[in-house]
């Protein structure tokens, strides 16, 4: 399978990486590990001009655990289960990349890449919405944040724009109980639907839960009626049903190889069900 | 398209050649280079047959241009013997029967030779998770994680002696 012809670049710097977007709008991509936009450049659903790899461009790589939790968007998945301190301060992340594609693929495979493709089969667009990161995003203008739960529009569409360069995603450190639930066919598949819950506790009932669901719509969903159904309650039978009830609402999946419709809906509530009670069973 | 001009370094040994940026790893490595042991399995970056040693990581070939391996440092499955014969794990696979086709077998040994060095002395889970990206429609697996594992005391063995 060979790509459409592109020219190839390799800037040191994001001022660089910009210049070169800005010169050939519209026709240049980045590229970071590439194991998202290279297997659609192969089926020539991306035609690409201008290739911009990312490697070489200082800065954008490392975990950094303060006050709030940043990671390099060049940062990759073998990278983040290599962490002590990430999964120190964030387990849930260390759960999810372990259930993330396979070691040659994590290798390769960057956070920034993963969360700015916009694959509604993704993982960490979903946990994203769940830990309510940021996503920093710089342009010929400066730069922005972007909060994870406003960032995604469409499958393969988010509020970047194609002159801006994803850089960091950040979060506050999570607090309280976590699980990541995945269901798929096989190891490196994409979830036949995957659910991320966070939840807090205080004086026995839960504060506050955060719930978000992947491959189950166009975009990951973050379902706030879910988890404010968990909250006030002892995540008894009847608030998880509620929960699972609510976030079934949100969700709009469609058929394909990984089943109809309604097998979806029901891998869906039961990948919800017991993620709430791991995270519970952690608070 | 214009050709750029790559360098790598191969199995020890410093290679430059022409390519088009858009052409795979694998590809340059099959068709310019000559190093034919990497296999096209899937390319779709599934099956793990065009398994290469990319900077000391395990990676698929098939899924990374050529352009962006530029200066890198590869091991092919023709860099893992050494002068005085097969490698313990090529050894380990013949003498398991980790392999009956043997399609498989070139990017079964380049990874299980990158995991034994981040892993010396995995379990069977760790076999099986660190070898997930690299399929086999022969053996049933069983007989692939028995070889490593066996490799890995072997090497570990030979280690202790030499010390």
């Amino acid at each position: 399978m060979i790509t459409n012809a592109f020219e190839y670049y390799r800037p040191k710097s994001v001022a660089e990486a910009l210049k070169i977007l800005g010169e050939h709008e519209g026709e240049a991509r980045v590229v970071a590990g590439g194991h998202s936009l290279i297997p659609m450049m192969k089926l020539r659903m991306a035609q690409i001009s201008h290739l911009v790899d990312l490697q070489d461009v200082s800065g954008l790589k490392g975990i950094t655990v303060s006050d709030r939790i940043v990671i390099g968007a060049m940062t990759t998945q073998a990278e983040l289960l290599a962490s002590r301190e990430l999964a120190a301060a964030a387990p849930l992340m260390l759960e999810a990349a372990l259930q993330i594609a396979d070691p040659q693929v994590r290798n390769m495979g960057t956070i920034g890449g993963n969360v700015a493709n916009g694959d509604p089969g993704n993982d960490m667009p979903g946990l994203m919405q769940c830990l309510d990161a940021s996503f920093t995003l710089v342009g010929p203008d400066g730069s922005r944040d972007v909060k994870a739960r406003d960032f995604y529009q469409a499958a393969y569409f988010t509020s970047r724009t194609d002159d801006e360069i994803l850089v960091a995603i950040s979060f506050e450190h999570p607090k309280g109980g976590y699980a990541y639930e995945k269901q798929k066919r096989k190891i490196g598949d994409y979830a036949t639907a995957a659910a991320a819950v966070q939840i807090t506790a205080a004086g026995g009932m839960v504060s506050a839960a955060s719930v978000a669901m992947t491959n189950l719509s166009d975009v990951p969903v973050w379902s706030a009626a879910s988890g404010a159904a968990l909250v006030g309650t002892t995540c008894g039978p009847d608030a998880v049903k509620a929960a699972v009830e609510a976030m079934l609402k949100d969700i709009n999946p469609g058929e394909d190889n990984r089943g109809p419709v309604a097998f979806k809906r029901q891998v869906a509530a039961v990948v919800l069900g017991r993620a709430i009670a791991r995270a519970w069973s952690r608070v | 398209m214009k050709k750029m001009h790559i360098e790598l370094t191969i199995n020890g040994k410093q290679v430059e050649t022409l390519a088009e940026p858009r052409e795979l790893l694998i590809h340059v490595l099959r068709e310019r280079l000559g190093l034919t042991g990497p296999h096209i399995g899937c390319e779709t970056s599934h099956c793990g047959a065009c398994t290469v040693d990319l900077n000391g990581k395990s990676v698929k070939s098939c899924t990374i241009f050529a352009a962006q391996a530029n200066g890198a440092t590869i091991t092919t499955i023709e860099g893992i013997a050494g002068p005085d014969g097969m490698h313990v794990l090529q050894n380990s696979f013949r003498e398991h029967h980790g392999l009956q086709c043997g399609f498989c077998t070139p990017g079964m040994i380049t990874r299980a030779w990158r995991l034994l060095q981040e892993n010396p002395t995995p379990t069977e889970e760790d076999v099986r998770f660190g070898m997930a990206g690299n399929l086999c429609r022969c053996t049933g697996y069983q007989n692939i994680v028995k070889a490593i594992l066996a490799a890995a005391s072997e090497l570990n063995s030979a280690k202790e002696a030499a010390q």
